[in-house]
């Protein structure tokens, strides 16, 4: 079973996010079960969505506090927040941001790591910062834990507020297009 | 698909072709009340939507619609309950099959918009049919049967299909939709107010004023308060015969009152309500592995309670630790725990029962809460005492 | 700051189980929350204080010459560059510092 934690602030899709990876998912014959976090429900509060995966039904229907993947789209949330807390070694970390490697503090639980500019693309594509769909395409590109067809799929029945499908999809296929994947060197057993 | 406990519900309304519909939004049921009106504006939902302003006036408008012969849903929780109180107080005893889905959340003060069960809990006793529900796909599945079972005619009282705020609310998980075929005729034809009614056709008084004391009042109160009681009791048998028959027609199946979950041979069981009752299976997998003999019992239906049924599975073990997710101040206990304590007089004999409170304020009970849960619960098997509730989230 | 004119009442007087009060002021930093600030040409600023007027946190400030948000509570919404008369304001990227 993998745990995956989502990341993001009111108003960018994180929940929304994790439902169209839900819908992927189960697309390709996986058990999902995804619920959110509010707190308050506002644009720009922190909101964290919890998605936990499996070949089998899924009972526990709790936050995740040990995640093996974090996904955070947004790039100034990390200063504001622990996205990591709790997070299993060997974990991976997909992030939006236009920083460098070598300019994030990654810590050792993390053995790969994917980044985005999100920001950008979404700007470029919506006019506005609304990473959800690009960070999709960003976290398929760095997990290989789904694919781009599934995420297709899944978009096609949800209701996106803000734009329209052939847009999201435009940004999913740029964000996996456009995010570089690190693998890092760990010791064992740190 | 692929969707949320009020989406699911929201189908679920759908596929019972309601007539009248009027709801309200309230945090965590909000998105249902969306769901809704968008199915509304799309034809998905075939029914006049009734666009008020406010709880009070959502459930009087239904008590209109219901005597009119329309079938009618709303849904609401926490405050919205609390301003719903007027018509929700007499909806039962007028017999009025409306089903609704109480999105379950905390009280409200301290200020909180989050999940937990005082609202639905709190109102338990007022004379509506109360069920919780462990999936979001029980959830949908569980509203449809709610309108066979609100309008049997051994029952003709008020369901309330309640799934916890937050976690089925707005947990996505895979549901699968009914055929619309398939439930209608399940459900068979609408004969909603055959008993009780608006209507020029067949004139009556509608809930006239009873005689004082001195009159008919007593003996006309007795008269009803007992015919209430009786259609309660025919629920538990209609709600299991409903239940198996959604299993025939639908193939899945859900304990209709009380699952037994790994009790054949335990020793001690906890006993759980909606949601929560799937890291309490987990807890109870991973105690079993370490050589616990342990078990668990999850309630489903609360209104009416399911005593018999909860008295043979409470007759296979040795103790209880029971997991509420509100809290009954006049007891310093859980309610359930509470229910379960009556239930327990009616046992050979007198076995050891924890409440443990967890889950207040949206907080998560854990697979680690219950791992603890089953722990003091063996130590009260082995005779330890444990006089005050056990407070799970008092620390985290 | 404004010196509060009365003290808070004094928490310790009782059970702190009795009734949900609060006495402390934390001031929730909604800074963090922004996406885009608002960088306000000083040139250009006339001081008619529209911007002050609509902002939905009341958070700009009245600087010798212009005004200016307070970027610890500024959520970046974007309504003062929206309304200047003057078109002093421009919302910018925020960095990731």
């Amino acid at each position: 079973m993998y745990e995956i934690r989502i990341h993001g602030r009111g108003g960018q899709g994180a929940v929304l996010a994790s439902k169209i990876l839900a819908k992927a998912l189960v697309e390709e014959g996986k058990f999902v079960k995804a619920i959110p976090s509010f707190g308050f429900e506002r644009r720009g509060a922190p909101v964290s969505a919890f998605l936990r995966v499996n070949d089998k039904l899924i009972r526990q229907t709790t936050n995740i506090y040990n995640p093996n993947f974090i996904l955070c789209i947004d790039p100034t949330l990390p200063r504001a927040v622990d996205i990591f807390s709790g997070m299993r070694a060997k974990g991976v970390w997909v992030q939006a941001t236009k920083k460098s490697l070598d300019q994030l503090q990654v810590p050792e639980s993390v053995s790969k790591v994917g980044l985005c500019d999100a920001f950008g693309i979404a700007l470029d594509v919506f006019g506005r910062t609304i990473t959800n769909s690009v960070m999709l395409g960003a976290f398929a590109k760095t997990t290989g834990l789904v694919s781009l067809k599934s995420l297709h799929k899944g978009m096609e029945t949800v209701a996106f507020r803000d734009a329209a499908l052939d847009k999201n999809i435009q940004a999913l296929q740029r964000g996996f297009e456009e995010t570089s994947v690190f693998e890092l060197d760990r010791e064992e057993g740190s | 698909m692929v969707c949320d406990g009020n989406e699911a519900a929201a189908w679920g309304v759908a596929l019972s072709r309601p007539d009248v519909v009027a709801v309200y939004p309230i945090t965590p049921q909000s998105s249902l009340a969306e769901y809704i009106s968008q199915f509304v504006a799309d034809g998905i939902i075939q029914a006049d939507l009734m666009d008020v302003e406010g709880e009070h006036s959502v459930l009087s408008v239904l008590h209109g619609a219901c005597l009119a012969g329309a079938r009618t849903f709303t849904a609401t929780c926490g405050q919205g309950l609390a301003f719903m109180f007027e018509p929700y107080f007499r909806t039962p005893p007028l017999r009025l099959p409306i089903v609704m889905s109480i999105v379950t959340r905390d009280g409200i003060t301290p200020q909180c918009v989050w999940g937990g069960q005082q609202d639905a809990m709190t109102v338990r006793e007022v004379g509506w049919v109360h069920m919780y529900c462990e999936t979001a796909q029980e959830v949908l599945d569980t509203i449809v049967m709610a309108y066979k079972i609100a309008e049997h005619r051994d029952i003709m009282l008020p369901v309330n299909v309640n799934h916890d705020g937050n976690y089925l609310s707005y947990g996505v998980e895979k549901v699968v939709l009914p055929d619309q075929e398939e439930v209608d005729d399940f459900l068979g034809e609408k004969n909603i107010n055959w008993h009780v009614a608006l209507d020029p056709e067949r004139p009556m008084s509608v809930d006239p004023l009873t005689g004082g004391a001195e009159g008919s009042g007593p003996a006309l109160f007795v008269r009803y308060r007992k015919g209430s009681c009786k259609a309660m009791q025919n629920a538990l048998r209609v709600i299991q015969e409903v239940h198996e028959e959604w299993e025939k027609r639908f193939g899945r199946s859900y304990a209709p009152l009380v699952e037994e979950y790994r009790l054949e041979d335990a020793k001690y069981a906890i006993v759980t309500i909606g949601s929560m009752t799937g890291a309490g299976k987990d807890a109870v997998d991973l105690a079993r592995e370490s050589g616990e003999k342990v078990g668990l019992i999850k309630i489903k239906t609360v209104r009416p309670f399911p005593v018999q049924t909860l008295r043979q599975a409470l007759s296979k073990v040795k103790a209880i630790g029971v997991v509420d997710r509100s809290v009954s101040f006049g007891w310093n206990c859980g309610p359930m725990y509470q229910e379960l304590l009556s239930t327990l007089y009616l046992l050979d004999e007198r076995i050891p029962a924890i409440s443990f409170i967890g889950g207040l304020a949206g907080a998560d009970i854990r697979i680690e809460h219950f791992n603890r849960a089953i722990e003091t619960t063996a130590k009260a098997l082995r005779g330890e005492e444990f006089s005050e509730p056990i407070w799970l989230n008092e620390k985290d | 700051m404004r010196r509060q004119a009365r003290e808070p009442f004094d928490e310790s007087t009782i059970p702190n189980d009795l009734c949900p009060i609060a006495t402390e002021r934390i001031d929730l930093k909604t800074g963090d929350w922004r996406a885009e600030r608002p960088v306000v040409d000083r040139d250009k600023c006339v001081k008619c204080a529209t911007c002050w007027l609509y902002c939905p946190t009341q958070c700009i400030q009245e600087k010798p010459t212009w005004f200016e948000a307070n970027l610890e509570i500024c959520k970046g919404c974007g309504i003062c560059a929206d309304e200047c008369p003057h078109h002093a304001i421009m919302m910018v990227e925020e960095t990731e510092e």
